[in-house]
């Protein structure tokens, strides 16, 4: 067969070595798709026929390896057969790849993520570039599926599988030095040693890398076994086997056809083209496209700070400048006395010891971070930030004085969840430019950030604030101006709804249990306890003026009771070192009655939203919740869900539910405009 | 170019400083490293400026001690505090006067015309000088990685003594002159020797100092040039933590000699403590002032350096005061407000006694007179390096940025700040302000 290559070059250089340079036309980013791999099989044909020294794969691209298989094309495959061809193929070519009887060498630069990593494990030897911008992963555990282009057998016949399935059961990213300690790639090498290593190791290649003998030990069957089952038992801790199937068929895999590799190929290839059935694949391939969505909003370059000033040094001022300084901006802190900073320079030592890697970078980081009593920041910010507690005139005050001191064209921000940005604006010059940037605690680990706008903020400072959230590497949320905006708003009639089932005498166990065999990632109950019992009280006596919401007494009672939650050690359950302890012999009740209850609650309220427009369409408050409150991703977002299940199927159910257990349960309006 | 009246030839502002609390080093590293005191002092100050950290023209810290991660301490703190790769720095040392000598050069650049805004202080974490392999332990690990084989391995450790591992304490040999073979204090005992200054004297000298920084914290005297500091805990650093506001004579008279046991003078009580801490100026032409529309704190006038023996280094003060003030022609009663270092109480009476002595100023410093006594009410207004620490790099800058805080919360019109400095030296600035 003769293929039109156009997005492989080749070269062969003055040492016999044929470099295959992978340049994916018409984008920026390498793509495995289905034509990429039938003009390397092409290839592959060319050089069988006249063998060269060595072979060296590269990306051409500015930036990145390889990002992986071409997600869109999963999404063409409607059946198991299909899938089974499409895995097959791509085992075949990668099997050709390692069977060249010359020495083969990847050149790892960028990201090299999924089946760009399987074709780098295929060759013989691996070469990356030592930099901040590589990372090198399997991670399509994250889209409820695992590696199928062999790179299951390859990582755990080269590498320890200890370190080889935790990294496809993370799907996480390792830099090249860290992939060179685990023997994922042979070496790590900075930029001006790259090509002549990667030349010398073709030419002259080393010993193979073998596997450690621990390594091999722990590959011994029986023992095998054991180790899988301990590897389901944390991972079950964080993804249940009944919606997270993928990291444990990965497990199965390796445990049981471990050793012979041909059997392991094709069960590696069976279970993708099982996990790939029904919508779960579908979903989290659809949240995947939420978030490149979410991160393509506005436009980067059409703001780029590089100062922010944040004002209030708590919890959340606090921990939004050291993410900000985390991120490369100069950051200046301030607060009404140097006292009040000091926490928020403990937790972000703590943040910065985390998540960077060497001495300087920490030290960079820390330098960033300006304590700021006398508000010298302002004047150079490019953004400032109000994060003070919930008070409208000590915000006031604050605004009075920034707006003076401010630049020109700098966004005035407010990082508040329950004032409306309309009454805070009364107090400036220029109400317009006032914008909420209401991040979502912990500010690390929660991605998302509802960008908040009223009918009259300027749009320059929404597209400003937009801008300025993508360069933090968050997810903006255009949200319009109303109580709770999204994520609050819809969280709160569900919480509401897990106390009442608590006043009516359920136990909390019951009630989260409900909800994580739904998907969610915590319990109502749990989560309640775990944003603290005082927050949750306050944020429903807001939202229950604005939308007639009954706060139930019996959260009242504990806030009373100072027992606040987990930050108290006591709240709906009782906490030891920082973990619920849990009745296992609770009443568990009538599981789907709970089940539906919240999970009505949730959804009639999601309708609402979109029916009042405070997104601006399905998707996004699709994306904003599951980003928000990780609600159950494989499930697509509650409108989508809702649609999976059916419309009228679940207006019936609720409409019988108002019956039974009161009128909140009534379908809103809005659910009309889903059935069209 | 020096002028007949040794003045900086081009006007010489000091826009504005900061400085970061004195921390007294206790037993152990402290908190904060020399960088981490560079930068918290220069970035409060930085962020108050209208222009960017690239535009000054070069940085120059004084510091005695940075550790060996920190070569070139002023480039290091220049590139982390964002002044870009092309802004040049260089570090002096000039022992306890590095601080000072910082700002003179800084001045002489912009009075010569090669510089217009200038980054300069003084840094020094004492409390992070380090312990150092004996000798003798050095050449024995030397010995130990050239042996090959494992004879000659077996060779080298039989050589080992354990009395080898006994470290060497860097700061009390960086505190002792190696010409004439007393250390810092011994010297103090020397010139209090010579003009009978008593261990009275010198407790009630340290006392006040005490007092004075005490009152002043009080007053909030000093808020406006201190920096506070973070640490990686949380913890807040707010105050220049070596006072004792609860000193008293008879405290003070209980301690030891120091230096000279048993029968010395001079105690850790009416010495200057072991400090951290770092100070940064910016100072600017007539030029960048305008330029950028800069506030001024004060005009840089001229500086006097001078040398003596270095067994009585602590008489430094006078042998630069006396030419500045013949060079200035200016008399004692012409000078508002006066900062002398406080090395040691006894340092400080001494050269009040010496400038008040005519044989010394006849014999010692050439002079047709005594020049007069520093009144007490305008020496060291808020303490001193007895109460407020001596980090020796920076003291020299310390002394000039609070001097000219001074004459502007007190409508004065000129100053002098002078050291003693190890060795066998003195220095001395004259600072001057527009009164209103």
């Amino acid at each position: 067969m003769s293929v039109t290559i156009v997005d492989w070059q080749q070269h062969c250089d003055e040492d016999g070595i044929l470099w295959l340079i992978l340049d994916k036309k018409n984008t920026d980013t390498n793509v495995l798709s289905v034509s990429v791999l039938e003009q390397l099989d092409g290839l592959l044909d060319e050089i069988n026929g006249s063998l060269p020294k060595a072979v060296i794969f590269r990306s051409g691209k500015a930036k990145g390896f390889i990002a992986g298989a071409d997600v869109k094309e999963f999404l063409d495959v409607t059946n198991t057969q299909e899938a089974l061809i499409m895995i097959k193929r791509g085992q075949k070519l990668f099997s050709r790849i390692a069977a060249l009887p010359c020495p083969t060498v990847a050149l790892i630069e960028g990201f090299c993520m999924g089946g760009g990593t399987e074709l780098a494990l295929a060759c013989d030897y691996r070469v990356a570039l030592d930099d901040d911008a590589t990372r090198i992963g399997l991670p399509e555990v994250k889209l409820g599926i695992h590696p199928a282009y062999g790179g299951v057998v390859r990582a755990t016949a080269i590498i320890n599988p200890l370190k080889s399935l935790e990294l496809m059961l993370s799907g996480r990213g390792l830099s090249a030095r860290a992939a060179r300690s685990i023997g994922l790639v042979d070496s790590a090498q900075p930029a001006r040693q790259i090509e002549r290593a990667a030349r010398q190791i073709a030419l002259s290649p080393p010993a193979r890398q073998q596997m450690p003998l621990l390594g091999k030990i722990i590959s011994l069957p029986g023992i095998r076994n054991l180790v899988a089952g301990y590897m389901k038992k944390q991972v079950a801790k964080k993804a249940p086997r009944q919606h997270y199937p993928a990291p444990y068929a990965i497990l199965d895999v390796w445990a049981n056809y471990c050793g012979d590799n041909k059997r392991m190929m094709e069960e590696e290839a069976n279970s993708v083209a099982r996990l790939i059935q029904g919508n779960r694949v579908r979903n989290l391939i659809r949240v995947f496209f939420l978030q490149t969505r979410l991160k393509g909003l506005g436009d980067k370059k059409s703001f780029v700070p590089r100062h922010v000033h944040v004002i209030g040094a708590g919890t959340m001022g606090g921990d939004i400048a050291a993410w900000c300084a985390l991120r490369g901006f100069s950051v200046s802190l301030q607060d009404r006395e140097a006292k009040y900073l000091g926490n928020a320079f403990r937790n972000a030592h703590r943040l910065f010891g985390k998540r960077l890697k060497t001495t300087a970078q920490r030290n960079a980081a820390l330098d960033r971070l300006i304590p700021d009593i006398n508000g010298d920041g302002i004047a150079r910010a490019d953004v400032v930030i109000e994060a003070i507690f919930e008070d409208i005139d000590a915000k006031h005050a604050i605004y009075r004085e920034v707006e003076a001191r401010m630049k020109p064209g700098a966004v005035l921000a407010t990082n508040t969840s329950s004032i409306p940005l309309e009454t805070l604006a009364t107090v400036l010059k220029e109400p317009d430019r006032l914008v909420g940037i209401h991040f979502f605690n912990p500010v690390a680990m929660m991605p998302l950030v509802e960008i908040v706008k009223t009918e009259s903020s300027s749009g320059e400072a929404v597209e400003h604030a937009i801008a300025f959230t993508q360069h933090i590497g968050k997810l903006p949320l255009p949200v319009a101006s109303s109580p709770g905006f999204l994520v609050n708003r819809i969280l709160m009639p569900y919480l509401v709804e897990a106390f009442t089932l608590y006043d009516e005498g359920v136990a909390p166990e019951a009630i989260d249990k409900a909800a994580t065999d739904f998907g969610m990632p915590m319990g109502p109950v749990e989560l309640a306890d775990t944003v603290g019992l005082d927050i949750c009280l306050s944020v429903a006596q807001n939202l229950s003026q604005a939308f007639g919401i009954d706060v139930p007494g019996g959260l009242g009672k504990f806030v009373d009771a100072k027992k606040l939650g987990k930050k108290t050690g006591s709240g709906f359950y009782h906490y030891k070192k920082g973990k619920p302890v849990k009745d296992k012999d609770a009443n568990l009740g009538d599981q789907k009655m709970i089940q539906n209850r919240l999970v009505f609650r949730f959804l009639n309220e999601a309708v609402s939203c979109l029916q009042e427009g405070i997104v601006a369409d399905r998707d996004l408050l699709d994306a904003g919740i599951i980003f928000g409150t990780g609600f159950a991703p494989f499930r697509g977002g509650p409108i989508n869900h809702s649609l999976e299940e059916g419309i009228e199927s679940i207006v019936q159910s609720m409409t019988d539910y108002a019956g039974r257990f009161g009128e909140r349960f009534r379908p809103v309006d809005g659910w009309s405009l889903l059935s069209e | 170019m020096a002028t007949t009246n040794k003045k900086y030839a081009k006007a010489v502002y000091l826009v504005d400083g900061r400085r970061t609390p004195f921390l007294k080093a206790r037993g152990r590293p402290g908190p904060f490293r020399h960088v981490e005191l560079g930068i918290y002092a220069a970035r409060a100050l930085l962020l108050r400026m209208p222009f960017e950290a690239t535009e000054f023209d070069e940085v120059i810290f004084g510091a005695t001690m940075p550790g060996p991660d920190e070569a070139n301490i002023a480039r290091i703190v220049a590139l982390r505090l964002g002044c870009g790769d092309q802004v040049p720095a260089y570090t002096v040392h000039r022992n306890c006067a590095s601080g000072m000598q910082a700002l003179d050069n800084a001045a002489m650049s912009i009075a010569s015309g090669r510089s217009d805004l200038v980054l300069a202080g003084g840094i020094e974490a004492m409390s992070h000088a380090p312990l150092l392999f004996h000798p003798k332990m050095v050449n024995w690990l030397a010995d130990w990685w050239a042996a090959k084989s494992i004879g000659a391995r077996l060779g080298v450790a039989a050589s080992f003594n354990p009395r080898m591992l006994a470290p060497v304490i860097a700061l009390l040999k960086g505190l002792t002159d190696p010409v004439v073979g007393l250390n810092m204090g011994q010297t103090a005992e020397q010139i209090a020797w010579r003009f009978g200054i008593t261990r009275g004297q010198m407790d009630q000298f340290a006392l006040e100092s005490h007092q004075k920084l005490h009152q002043a914290q009080q007053n909030g005297d000093l808020a406006a040039e201190i920096v506070p500091l973070y640490d990686s805990k949380g913890e807040v650093y707010e105050l220049d933590d070596g006072v004792r506001p609860d000193s008293t004579l008879e405290k003070l008279g209980k301690l030891r000699p120091a230096f000279d046991k048993p029968y010395g003078l001079v105690t850790p009580g009416n010495s200057a403590q072991i400090t951290d801490g770092a100070a940064a100026l910016v100072l600017a032409s007539e030029g960048a002032v305008k330029k950028h529309g800069l506030p001024v704190l004060a005009r840089l006038v001229s500086t006097e350096w001078a040398a003596l023996t270095p067994a009585e280094m602590g008489l430094g003060p006078a042998h630069a005061i006396a030419p500045l003030l013949k060079s200035q022609r200016l008399k004692i009663d012409d000078i508002d407000y006066w900062e002398i270092n406080e090395a040691f109480a006894a340092q400080v009476l001494a050269v009040i006694a010496a400038l008040k002595d005519r044989d010394y100023c006849k014999q010692q410093l050439g002079l047709r007179s005594a020049i007069g006594e520093i009144p007490a009410d305008r020496l060291n207004i808020h303490g001193g390096g007895v109460s407020l620490g001596h980090p020796v790099g920076t003291s020299g800058a310390r002394i000039v940025l609070h001097l000219a805080r001074v004459l502007q919360q007190k409508n004065a019109k000129s100053g002098i700040a002078s050291l003693c400095i190890g060795g066998g030296q003195g220095g001395a600035m004259l600072i001057e302000r527009s009164v209103s």
